[in-house]
């Protein structure tokens, strides 16, 4: 039986003058984690976007979950899809409070025209325990600091139930502890529900134990894949930044 | 001053008209205002409610209803300027800019081009909603309905998109939609209080009550009522202010809101740090 969730063939996107994706194929099967690693501007983000049916192509083929994105229907897809971005500025008087803005997971799901109902709102309040942030619900959201803001927004991607996760440096610029904390979360997560999960981060030490393949993007290009334990190398990882690299010690996947 | 002779004005019709406009008025612009404020568009709404105007002057130089110039110009300006804020192609603050003072210099030129008179463009410079007819109240009535509806219908979309457009988007809400809708809005609440509110200080109205009330509260429901209370508040007391001092009714009615952006940022709970923000911020 096939069980891949994410098809990609000879993806290519690009911003007017500037090409973020040349030519990626990808397949992701279902229940896979999937750690993607690579410079700035090497594409993961825009890989990610594709996924979703964000991004444009401008060249071939993305099939997510049995579907192929056409442009029509990335709005529906979308509602199966979690996505966490990295820490955003928010200003601190926007007039929504955590409880609400993790219900938004919801309302794509939801639909027009229906309004969340209380069993919604109580599953908002036993994922925000979850996550650990029961006690901020009613707090402002710009009034979070950046690991609490990443775990309401884990919060939101969980509420809407997704089948797939993508995590988008959901690590970045926040302290180590916060980090730890939501790497955590990340595993735990995975380990409960099974989604299928793609984490990217530019940070080798913020890897989840838990990734299962790595891929690494350079240039707009799948550079390589394979296991962490292939692919955490000096030369390999030296190859891929253009600078020599040593390979932390504590990095996770190495560890497990 | 006789009392009776103040209470007898609201036995005429023009008086009863502008109570009405006011109300009208007050509640569509502040409902606007708060989409407009939370997304931090000003810039934009400025450059639709100079659109609306000289879409009126358009109209009253070529002879067909200004309103109807209003809608049009300030429809095409929110079509025009949403996807230049979006795709970034240029700055949106130049883009906007430029769109902006080509509808400035459009106003100008439609005013130079009119024969004769131009008492009725110069009231659409300030307005006057004294003189405001029963039909320019059903159309206000009608835009106030349909948006009041709309925010009611579509309130949750619309609290994703204005707060979290990015994530609403992710989420597989109709975003793109839904700001555009936000955008035409807009359009349609200027050109509905054009007449009564005048082109160069509708702005005023859109932005100033909504902007208090930002100041106030956390909620965006609490901040619809309160921003619509400000609104009618404004509209009614600057009504007040000409009627008693014989001064523009427009201007009357923006000043009155600038009083109230001044006090609700003076009095803001927002200004006083609360325990749990003295607390050093946990990761």
């Amino acid at each position: 039986m096939d069980n891949t969730v994410i098809k990609i063939q000879d993806a290519v996107v690009s911003y007017r003058e500037d090409v973020a994706l040349r030519g990626v194929s990808l397949e992701v099967r279902k229940g896979e984690f999937i750690g993607i690693i690579g410079p700035n501007g090497a594409g993961k983000t825009t890989l990610l976007t594709v996924i979703n049916g964000l991004g444009k192509l401008v060249h071939g083929e993305v099939r997510v979950l049995g579907s192929p994105l056409n442009g029509t229907n990335g709005s529906s897809l979308r509602k199966r899809i979690g996505y966490v971005a990295q820490v955003e500025n928010i200003d601190p008087r926007l007039p929504i409070n955590v409880r609400e803005t993790v219900m938004v997971g919801c309302y794509g799901r939801l639909g027009l025209f229906h309004r969340p109902k209380r069993a919604q709102w109580e599953t908002v309040d036993k994922v925000l325990e979850m996550v650990g942030i029961a006690h901020l619900r009613e707090r402002p959201i710009g009034h979070l600091s950046g690991g609490e803001y990443q775990r309401a927004a884990i919060a939101r991607a969980l509420i809407q139930q997704p089948e797939i996760f993508l995590l988008d440096e959901p690590t970045a610029s926040i302290d180590q502890k916060a980090q730890h904390e939501i790497l955590s979360l990340i595993q735990l997560i995975h380990r409960e529900y099974h989604m299928t999960t793609l984490y990217v981060t530019h940070d080798l030490r913020t890897l989840p134990p838990i990734c299962q393949r790595l891929i690494l993007m350079k240039d707009g290009k799948t550079w390589r894949q394979g296991s962490p334990e292939s692919m955490l190398r000096e030369e390999v990882l030296s190859q891929l930044y253009g600078a020599p690299i040593s390979v932390p010690t504590d990095i996770a996947p190495l560890q497990t | 001053m006789d009392l009776g002779m103040d209470l007898s004005i609201f036995q005429y019709h023009f008086m009863q008209n502008a109570i009405l406009a006011g109300l009208l008025g007050g509640i569509t612009c502040s409902v606007v205002g708060v989409f407009v404020v939370t997304m931090h568009l000003s810039f934009i709404g400025v450059c639709i409610a100079h659109a609306a105007f000289a879409g009126a002057l358009l109209g009253l130089w070529l002879g067909f209803n200004p309103l109807i110039g209003a809608l049009l110009f300030s429809l095409g300006s929110a079509a025009i300027i949403g996807p230049v804020a979006d795709r970034g192609e240029l700055n949106p603050d130049t883009s906007i800019g430029i769109i902006f003072s080509l509808m400035l210099g459009l106003a100008f030129l439609f005013m130079g081009l009119m024969p004769g008179a131009r008492t009725e463009a110069l009231n659409l410079f300030w307005g006057s909603i004294l003189t405001v007819t029963r039909q320019d109240i059903i159309f206000l009535g009608v835009i106030t309905g349909v948006i009041a509806g709309l925010v009611v219908a579509f309130h949750k979309e619309i609290q994703a998109v204005i707060c979290h457009r990015q994530v609403a988007l992710a989420v597989g809400i109709p975003a793109t939609l839904v700001f555009y809708g936000l955008l035409f809005s807009t359009g349609v609440t200027i050109t509905a209080s054009l007449q009564s509110i005048g082109g160069l200080l509708i702005y005023s109205l859109i932005l100033n009550p909504a902007a208090a009330a930002y100041q106030l509260t956390y909620s965006l429901k609490k901040m619809l009522l309160i921003a619509v209370a400000f609104g009618v508040v404004s509209c009614w007391a600057g009504l007040a202010a000409s009627y008693l001092l014989d001064i523009p009714s427009g201007a009357a009615i923006v000043i009155t809101s600038a009083i109230i952006f001044g006090l609700a940022t003076a009095f803001s709970p927002k200004r006083k740090v609360k325990g749990w923000q003295r607390a050093p911020l946990a990761g």
